[in-house]
Formats: structure tokens, sequence, C-alpha cells
């Protein structure tokens, strides 16, 4: 048990950690593009599992990292295109629609990997995304370790909460899109256009949703799995609130996220006599009880009301 | 040359024609106050100018210029700014972001928020409004809020601002400002449309006056020249009459319907209802006067069973109510008319006909078994919408597309329908229309001379002063004083109302024998 605490099962541990919240972080920081806008995330299932199947189909044929990250990224917004027109312009209940977006992409996933690889005991791969330490910040003491020497990906990760924290705080047009998810009538009122507004940061979810499933694919593991998102878009849905919103905030919760995947993972390697199932569960438990706990504070105003031209304010 | 004339102005939903052929012209420099009652078709007029309403058919003049208004933002590039009756700020923006929200030719893309701030401030200095441009809109009180309403107008460089009941939100001191500021845009070149249904802000602040009714023009005045009789006949179809109180007789006998002993209720933050003890005898009105979180609120939601009581008793004919259920409370006879109309005393996407039969769903004859019948239902809601005059184009309509006097009608009509022998109503005219406010009063005037014994809470003294039998006065959930009208002055009960004691509360009506 003591040897839990040293420097080298820590580094590891906390190695795990930062590359297990890659893939949240993608997700949350997509999400967080809809929810600012006033559109629920809950769509993000279905696009991590999309990125994830193109991603890996592409790197497969084609052999190049980036064209699947491309092809992961496309697809997730052409999916996200889908739940954006049924909930932005027609109005349909996002829980629904993003229940439908996920069934879906696990249908056409499935069907396309059996039909194009068929089913065999071998899974085919590829080879992932490697390490690339960062020039002179690796040599940071601890930190370097821990945080730049990681694969490209993560970093793209770091890159895109920056952008997003000062898109959504510094500029216009991010003040204009959180002003369709606080009050989309009042948006309405000094002309802007709210039903477009909303459709394309949902397509900005789609995009970045879809990099995460890519990281799934060709970062994590090398193979496609079937639903193999296993609900990480679900607790991206949860880790935007429990950040309040906020892409810095949800940052944090990813690294909690990755931190309890990291520590299940760890758990089972230093063999402690727990069923490895009871350690499986714990991410998802960790889930249910941080929706619990956070409730939805800071949530945009006009989150979630359906925006129609000529429609009173009830 | 006018600054703006509406030529032929249609516009119907569905069967309901909201504004029937509407010309109007607007000088430069004037305030031209538009008067109607609600559901007379205003607020359409106005949403119709501000190209949030597409007009069926009509034409639009500014400045000599045919124009074609569709959406908000041609509007804007006209000159033509809205101060909406909802105000339209984002509450968890700054003052600042609220302003120059879509201005990016202002801001650039990037957001500087000193500078944007400065600028902003320097801007509400030549108002002399004194707010910080770095404020959240939701710290800021109503008041206010207008005024950066008002500022987002001028802002966007509004030559024609319409302001859609300004004063619906405002106390007496605040309508005074507004008015300020409204002479001195006035004096800048600006016109004003100005809202409203009260006849009295429409003659202090406008030059002339149009009025609508049930969509319609029904005639254009110079307010010099009108007079409030014919202004209300325009308004209403027909004279307005005060209700007065009929008399009763001195053998009238009385029962106690409702007796409060020691009534203790707490609120979230503080004991709101401190031990107070009165009593309502039937056919008769106690009103109850005080400033607005003085523990009235809790008192009606108390005797309603929608709030819990701490201790004390509630006695009904005798009988304890206190810490029963609503639903007991309500089919032994007590009805409420609760404080807000849309929150709590409809389900606004019900229909009407589901609305009337709230609470009294599962019994008869509305229920048989375990089904709702339809057919009674139906029948009930029509005699609802005909006895109490609602407009309403079918029962089966959902309530949310009533106007707010139609809507307190139709609480009402549900309240009323099984003669109660108590009625609680907290402000139940409230934001309602000259029309409406006579109709409602004459409502609670039949309930007394029924035999009910009716708890009026109200924050229109003169409203309390024409139909109570005895006004109590409450200060911070004590009873200060409970008096007959006749006997006092509005300066006597403002007294009480700050907390100022009056000895010997007079515990029985003047009138008629206690049983």
């Amino acid at each position: 048990m003591n040897n839990l605490l040293t420097w080298a099962t820590l580094l590891p541990l906390l190695q795990a950690t930062i590359r297990m919240a890659a893939p949240y972080t993608f997700a949350a920081i997509g999400g967080i593009y809809s929810d600012k806008a006033g559109v629920s995330s809950i769509e993000l299932e279905g696009l991590l599992l999309i990125g994830a199947f193109a991603g890996f189909v592409t790197v497969y044929f084609t052999q190049n990292l980036l064209l699947g990250v491309l092809a992961a990224a496309l697809a997730g917004m052409l999916l996200s295109a889908i739940y954006a027109y049924m909930v932005v312009f027609l109005g349909s209940k996002a829980a629904l629609i993003g229940t439908a977006v996920m069934l879906l992409a696990g249908g056409i996933t499935s069907f396309y990997y059996r039909s194009i690889f068929g089913v065999s005991v071998e899974y085919p791969s590829i080879v992932p995304f490697r390490n690339v330490p960062v020039p002179l910040l690796s040599k940071i003491p601890f930190i370097g370790d821990i945080f730049f020497r990681q694969n490209l990906l993560v970093y793209l990760g770091y890159i895109l909460v920056v952008v997003t924290w000062f898109f959504f705080s510094k500029t216009a047009l991010g003040l204009q899109c959180r002003a369709m998810g606080e009050n989309p009538f009042a948006a309405d009122t000094l002309g802007l256009p709210v039903r477009k507004y909303r459709f394309i940061n949902v397509l900005v979810t789609g995009l970045i949703a879809g990099i995460s499933g890519a990281y799934l694919s060709l970062a994590a593991s090398g193979s496609f799995v079937e639903n193999m998102s296993s609900e990480k878009g679900y607790a991206a849905f949860a880790i935007i609130i429990l950040g309040k919103y906020s892409p810095v905030g949800a940052f944090l919760g990813c690294l909690l996220f990755g931190f309890a995947d990291a520590f299940q993972l760890n758990l089972q390697a230093l063999g402690f006599n727990v069923p490895y199932q009871f350690m499986l569960m714990l991410p998802y438990l960790f889930t249910l009880i941080v929706m619990f706990v956070s409730g939805s504070g800071n949530q945009p105003e006009g989150h979630g009301k359906f925006f129609r031209k000529g429609a009173q304010i009830l | 040359m006018y600054a703006l004339e509406i030529k032929g102005f249609t516009k119907t939903f569905g069967t309901l024609v909201a504004n029937d052929n509407i010309s109007l012209t607007l000088d430069k420099g004037e305030v031209l106050a538009i008067l109607g009652e609600n559901g007379a078709g205003k607020t359409t007029l106005m949403r119709g100018i501000y190209g949030m309403e597409v007009p069926d058919s009509g034409e639009m003049v500014l400045s000599g210029e045919r124009v074609s208004i569709r959406f908000p933002k041609d509007a804007i590039r006209h000159g033509i700014g809205m101060v909406h009756q909802h105000f339209m700020l984002i509450n968890n923006f700054t003052v600042a972001e609220n302003l120059v929200l879509g201005m990016t030719e202002y801001t650039g893309q990037l957001l500087d928020r000193k500078t944007i701030n400065q600028k902003i401030n320097a801007f509400f200095e030549q108002y002399h409004f004194d707010v910080p441009a770095d404020a959240k809109v939701k710290d800021l009180p109503v008041g206010l809020q207008q005024r950066v309403e008002i500022m987002k107008v001028l802002f966007r460089g509004a030559q024609i601002l319409v302001l859609d009941e300004p004063t619906a939100v405002l106390t007496p001191q605040e309508t005074q400002e507004l008015f300020h500021i409204i002479r001195r845009l006035q004096s800048e070149g600006k016109s004003i449309i100005f809202i409203s249904h009260k006849l009295d802000e429409v003659k202090a602040i406008s030059q002339r006056i149009l009025v609508l009714r049930l969509g319609r023009v029904s005639g254009v005045v110079n307010t010099s020249e009108a007079d409030e009789n014919r202004m209300a006949r325009m308004m209403i179809g027909r004279e307005l009459h005060t209700e007065e109180k009929p008399h009763q007789s001195a053998d009238l006998i009385r029962r106690r319907v409702l007796k409060v002993e020691h009534l203790i209720i707490k609120n979230e933050k503080t004991i709101a209802v401190k031990g107070i003890d009165f009593t309502i005898f039937s056919n008769e009105i106690l009103g109850v006067a005080g400033v607005d979180g003085n523990g009235q609120k809790e008192l009606a939601e108390g005797i309603a069973g929608l709030c819990r009581v701490e201790s004390g008793s509630i006695l009904l004919n005798g009988r304890q109510i206190a810490g029963k259920s609503v639903k007991e409370i309500r089919r032994s006879k007590v009805a409420h008319i609760p404080e807000d109309r849309r929150a709590t005393g409809l389900v606004l996407g019900f229909s009407i006909s589901d609305n009337c039969i709230l609470s009294q769903h599962d019994c008869p004859p509305f229920a048989k078994g375990i089904l709702i019948d339809k057919k009674t239902v139906r029948r009930f809601a029509r005699q609802c919408i005909e006895d109490y005059r609602i407009m309403a184009a079918s029962e089966a309509e959902t309530a949310a597309c009533l106007s707010g006097g139609n809507q307190q009608k139709l609480i009402v009509a549900r309240e009323l329908a099984g003669d109660p022998e108590l009625l609680v109503a907290m402000k139940p005219t409230r934001g309602l229309d000259v029309g409406a406010v006579e109709y409602i009063h004459s409502c609670l005037l039949e309930q007394r001379s029924k035999g009910a014994a009716v708890l009026l809470i109200s924050s229109e003294l003169e409203e309390l002063m024409q139909l109570s039998d005895r006004i109590m006065v409450m200060h911070n959930g004590e009873i200060t004083g409970i008096v007959y009208p006749e006997q006092v002055t509005a300066e006597e009960i403002g007294l009480m109302m700050a907390g100022q004691k009056r000895p010997e509360p007079v515990l029985v009506p003047k009138q008629g024998v206690i049983a």
C-alpha cells in the first residue's frame, strides 16, 4: 500500500490522468459551444462514436493520422448537422434527438465496421499517435513529465481550451454566441440571426467532438471497437455542468475524470483484490455523483429554450 | 412631413384580427400615446413597427420615404428603437455588454472592455444616467434596467422610440423620472410612441392620443382636449363607472367565517407573519393594506394552504384548516386568486377548459370514475367564457393565448364557480386595464352580496377604500390597525403602513348583527 505514494508509481498515474483526460477535454470543450449558445450538448455521445470510426477507417486505408483526425472532425460535424437542424430549426426535444443520434451512430459504425472488416478474432489495427515531448517545456521538473510528454492530440486539447476561453470571453462574436444562450429573444430584437448562430455553434461542437472520437481510436488504442465511446460523451455532458459552463472549469473537470479512469486502471494493475467490473463502474458512479452535487449553476438563462420568430415569451 | 406614417396596417393570427386597418401619423418631436385595453392590439402594432411581426398588409412611410421593415435589424437601421414591456436584456451580461451586443462595427472583433466601458460611461453622462457600465444587469433594480433599455435604443441612434407599457413595472416616483427623460428626448427632436392603458399617465405625457379598441382605431384626439369619460368610452366602448359597494341593512345576520388566531408563518428568511388575530364575517370584504413584503403574501398563502403555518389557528366556520392540505382546504369552499396569474394561477400550456376545472377535475360532474367527462368540461368552459366575458376564440385555446385581463377573468371564473364561503384575493387587479378592473371589482362585490367572506389584499389604496368594509393594515408581519374606510384618510393609512400603530382596531363590520 505504501508504494502507492512514491514518485515512481505516482508519475505513471498522473501521466495516465492527462492521457485519459484528453478525450473528455475534446468532448466537453466541443459541447460548450452548443451549451453557450443555448442548445443542449446531449448529442456528444454519438458524435464521439462516429468520429472514432471515421478516423480509424481513414487511417487504416491511408496510413495518414492527420487525415484521420480531419475525417473524424468532418464526420462529427455532419452528424451534428442533423441534430442541429432538428433541435434548432424544428424545435424537437434535445434529449430525444440526442439519443436518436447516438443510436444512429452506433448502428452506422457497427454496420460499416463489419461490412468493411468482417467479423474476426483479430482486431484490425493502425499505428497510433506516438508521444512527442515538447522541446523546453518537457524539461520542467514534474510538470514537464506529466503534461508535455504526451501525444500531439493532447497538446491540441490544451490549445482548444485556451482558444475557447478566449473566444467566449474576449471576442465580440463570442459575446454574440453567448447572447443566444442567455436570451435569444433579446438577441433577436438586436437583429442577430438566432437560429443561424445556434446552428453553427452546434456544428463546431460536432467538429471538436469528432476529434474526441479520433483520440479514442487513433491515440488511445489504435483500433476501433463497437461502442468504444463507452458513455464518455455523456460524461462530458456532465463535466460541462460541473465546470459551470466555463472552458477552464470544464478542463479541470476533465482532469478529475481522467484521474478516475487512470486510477481505476492502475488499481487493477496493482492487483487489488476487487472484482474489476467494480472498478470499471467507478467513472460512471463518478458521473452520477457529479450530477447530483453540482446542480446546474451558471447555466445560460435561455438554455434549451426554443426560438422561433414571432413567438411570444411566456 | 411626418416622422412616421402607417397606412392600413392589418395583422391576423388565425381567426383573431389583432390589428384591423390601422393608420397613424407621428410628428417629429411628438409624444403620441396609444391607449387601449389589454388585447386591443397595441403590442401587435408595435411589434409590427419594429419588424418582429410582419403585417398581412399595410405600409410604412418614414420621413416621406416608403420602407419595408421585416426584421428588427431593418427597424434599427431606420432609426426605430423599441423598449419592450418584458425587457430584452441579458441579465448575466454587464450594462456595457448589453449596449454593444451585435455592434461589431463599433467594438471591433476583440472586445477591449476597459475602453468600451469608458465610452459607454461617457455616453451615459450626456443623459445624466448614473449607472456603472460594468454593473451586471441582474443586479440593477427594475427602474434602472428600463433605463438601460432606453439607453440601448438611443445608443443605436434611434430617432423614433416605441415604449411599450413602460410604466407597468415602475413605482410612482420612477414613473416621474421616466416622464422627465421622455420630455428631454422630445426636446432633442426625438419622436416617441408611448403605449399605456392608464388614462392619467397618457394625459400627463402626450400631445396626442390614439385610442385602439378591438384592433381598430376608435379615435385620435389632442391631449389638451381629451376628457377622461370620452377617452374611456373610446377605449372600452361605454362609460366608465366605479362600482359602489351596495348598502347593507342593519339587521343583516353575520357569521364568523374566518377566524385567525395567533397566526405565525415563516418564510425562507424571517418570520413573515408574527402572531396576528382577526376575523372576517359573512357578507364582508376585509381589505389588507401594506407595502409589499410585509407578510401579506404569506398570510394569503398560509390560509390557502400553500405555505406551512408555524403555529396559531385558522378556523373556517369553526373548523381548523391550518395544516390541512391545499386540496382539503379548497374542498371546504375556500377560493384563492393568487398574485401571479401566469406562474401560479394558470397552467399556461393547458387549454381554457382544462384550466377551468383545475382542482375540481377529479370530482363530479367533471369526473366520471377515473375518466374526465370532456363534454361536461367543454360545456362548463363555454359557460365560463360567456358569463365572465372572456375574449377567446374557443375553449380549446391555451391559456397562454389570452391577454392578461382575460387570464385573470379565467381564474376568477374558476375560483368563483364553487360559490366559495371564503375568497382570498391577492392583488386581483394587478396590471389590468380599466375595463377588466371594473369587472373584477363587480365580481368581488357580488361575492360579498352572496354572503361570502372576502380577504382582499391590494397595493392600490384607492381600490381598498372603494371596496372594503374594513381595512386591515400590515407592517412587518403585524397588524398596525383595523379601520372603517369611511373614517380614515389615505394619509392615516399611509402612516399605519409605515409602522405607526393605531389603537382600538374595529373588530366587527359596521352594519349587521353578529350571530
